[in-house]
């Protein structure tokens, strides 16, 4: 079964990132852009066809170690 | 009193703070991260560099190294645990500090050297130095900038300019206990004249108490 975890920065946090590439978009006249975030997207094959038991792993494989809840927020999608 | 050393596949900065620590009288010995009985040390310090590639998120992979649950005993019983930029991301993603360590504000590798005050000397890393001294000691990393949500750390050093955004201006972290230190630059850098400076070593004579 395949999953993709979206990983993204919490608002609050800063993210240089994001602020460089805004103001690299402002340059070239793209100056409708107000900001540019930018996260990271995790895919995983497991090999596992129940959902439910798929979820429950996911999120686990989250808390332990694929997210870090000081900075970061998640969202799991499961690929039926 | 013997240190220490934590070694992971990508640290660098092992062999700079053995002799660091034997510049100021502290016997030390690397140890590698696979490393499951540290009972033979009364401290344990964690250097710079980039510990398991620093995949994901800095020190994130370097959290479950096996050594690490003899950190986290240490760090339980009261021992001194610091850890230097790497060791300090690491130290956060453990847990054992709060907050985390993101990319500098301008998104720049800073390597010179800063000035900072410490702010509390109630710490193991801290405790030889006075409330207010300025130190000049190297800084040298890409993610140095230090975010705290909960607000609730404890700042005990602070940059006097502000080189990377860090919350604070923390340029070290302790816990409650003051036991547990994390410091972004590199006190070991900064050990005698000859490195343009010997500031670091009042912070690590105090790790013999």
């Amino acid at each position: 079964m395949r999953v993709t975890v979206h990983v993204t920065r919490r608002p609050e946090i800063a993210d240089p990132q994001g602020k460089a590439v805004s103001r690299a978009l402002a340059d070239l006249q793209y100056d409708k852009v107000r900001q540019v975030r930018i996260d990271r997207t995790i895919h995983l094959d497991i090999d596992n066809d129940d959902p439910e038991e798929v979820e429950y792993q996911v999120d686990s494989m989250c808390n332990a170690v694929l997210v870090n809840p000081v900075l970061e927020d998640y969202h799991v999608e499961i690929h039926k | 009193m013997t240190a220490a050393v934590a070694v992971f596949p990508g640290t660098n900065c092992e062999h700079d703070v053995v002799y660091a620590l034997d510049r100021v009288g502290i016997e030390s010995e690397l140890v590698w991260h696979r490393e499951t009985d540290l009972s033979r040390f009364d401290s344990v310090l964690l250097p710079g560099g980039f510990a398991h590639g620093d995949y994901l998120r800095v020190g994130a992979v370097a959290r479950f190294s096996p050594v690490m649950n003899e950190v986290k005993r240490m760090a339980q019983e009261g021992l001194p645990v610091v850890g230097i930029c790497n060791g300090f991301q690491i130290l956060c993603e453990a847990g054992l500090l709060p907050g985390a360590l993101i990319a500098n504000r301008d998104l720049a590798f800073i390597c010179r050297e800063v000035e900072v005050e410490v702010t509390d000397t109630e710490t193991v890393l801290t405790r030889n130095a006075e409330l207010g001294q300025r130190l000049r000691i190297p800084l040298n990393s890409f993610d140095g900038n230090w975010v705290d949500p909960s607000g609730t750390g404890r700042v005990v050093m602070q940059y006097v300019d502000d080189p990377n955004g860090s919350q604070g201006r923390a340029a070290a972290v302790a816990n409650e206990a003051g036991n547990v230190v994390g410091i972004m630059p590199h006190p070991e850098r900064a050990i005698e004249e000859l490195l343009g400076s010997a500031d670091g070593a009042v912070l690590l004579s105090a790790m013999t108490g």
